[in-house]
């Protein structure tokens, strides 16, 4: 028996894998779609169906938490919108670098390869971040209208055509569209939403304020996710059983995570969530050396490894949450609308 | 069978109605039956 196209038992594993996902996204604001596309690679899907179903996921899950973040969120639309044709023309580059290992065979090993170093430079970010939460370096400035000095001095340079963003600042075009089209290009090729460079970039290279920099980064995972299934949906590449599938889990995780964060401390889970994708790269580079070695064995670990490790996450915070409710020391109110 | 353009379109509009009607169908049950869990949660 099928539904969507999918047996029950892979129907039953997307709506949970993507309740999980949800679950990321809604608690840390991140962590949805990197997971996606190595779960599917290691399900032998084939790169360009993995990448362009995730990044129809990623659309999915920017448009609800696009309205989730609607009345809270600042949004440079304007910036968004000047990012559009980089962004645009970076997927389209990624997709083509897709296709072109694609053709020789490369596709799964490279991009394999390529998420084995991101998830693992990731993790170990997160890690980090983990343990020195205790001691804040105060490097970053505190207001949300501040801006980096590294931003400063790049915006000091006047490489026309320069336009005014909307907090009445100028940028170059170049600067914009070198940022659009870089982040583009990794998530085309990726699969993924590039939140987690494109806030950074659009942070330090363009220099707009913290505060507005996430909701226009969100801006652009919308804009990202649209033209990436538009542009794998014309290749017929997207599979919308596991898109709807995903989608079905996420949405509701999602909902509960960003509930989780009014009674969970981040500071607790962060760590959980390093090792966890510390095990989502070692997970993938059991599936590329499954396909290697031709091992099965190993494949079946692959996925054990990843289902299991974002499993324990979802209970840590699951347990975390039961906790602080039962003690009924915080509330709902205690950190309403979530990391974002 | 490769889509076209317009079916391409289509499937975008389709992943945005799906997320739209997720987002608000949860949001009702999050409201309707969210205070209850969380309630009883705090009493076992």
């Amino acid at each position: 028996m099928e539904v969507l196209g999918l047996s029950v038992a892979y129907l039953v594993l997307f709506v949970s894998f993507g309740f999980m996902v949800g679950v990321f996204f809604g608690f840390f604001g991140m962590g949805g779609s990197f997971l996606v596309t190595p779960a599917l690679l290691i399900l032998e899907y084939p790169a360009p169906v993995a990448i362009g179903s995730s990044m129809a996921f990623v659309f999915g899950t920017a448009v609800i938490a696009t309205m989730k973040h609607h009345d809270v969120g600042q949004v440079d639309y304007k910036l968004g919108a000047l990012m559009f044709v980089g962004i645009a023309l970076g997927i389209e580059a990624g997709k083509m670098l897709v296709y072109g290992l694609e053709a020789i065979g490369q596709a799964e090993v490279v991009v394999g390869t390529a998420y084995v170093v991101l998830l693992a430079v990731i993790g170990v970010l997160f890690l980090r971040s983990a343990i020195n939460q205790s001691s804040d370096d105060g490097d970053e400035p505190q207001s949300g209208d501040d801006i980096p000095e590294i931003a400063k001095k790049i915006k000091s340079y006047n490489i026309p055509p320069m336009v005014t963003l909307t907090d009445g600042s100028k940028a170059s075009m170049w600067t914009i569209s070198g940022v659009g089209g870089g982040v583009g290009v990794v998530s085309g090729f990726l699969g993924v939403g590039g939140g987690f460079i494109r806030m950074p970039a659009i942070y330090y290279l363009i220099g707009v304020p913290l505060a507005a920099a996430v909701g226009t980064s969100l801006f652009g995972a919308l804009m990202s996710g649209a033209v990436g299934t538009f542009t794998y949906g014309l290749d017929g590449v997207v599979d919308f059983g596991v898109v709807t599938a995903l989608l079905a889990g996420s949405a509701l995780g999602a909902r509960i995570g960003s509930g989780a964060t009014a009674y969970v401390d981040e500071d607790d889970v962060t760590i959980y969530f390093g090792i966890m994708l510390l095990l989502a790269s070692l997970a993938v580079g059991l599936g590329e050396l499954a396909n290697w070695l031709a091992m099965p064995i190993l494949d079946t670990a692959s996925f054990v490894l990843l289902v299991g490790s974002s499993a324990f996450v979802t209970t840590v915070i699951f347990y975390y949450g039961a906790q602080a409710v039962r003690t009924k020391d915080v509330g709902p109110s205690a950190t309403a609308g979530g990391h974002e | 069978m490769v889509p076209g353009p317009v079916q391409a379109i289509g499937f975008v509009a389709l992943v945005f109605v799906q997320a739209v009607a997720l987002y608000a169908g949860y949001g009702v049950l999050e409201r309707t039956i969210g205070p209850a869990i969380i309630e009883k949660l705090g009493n076992a």
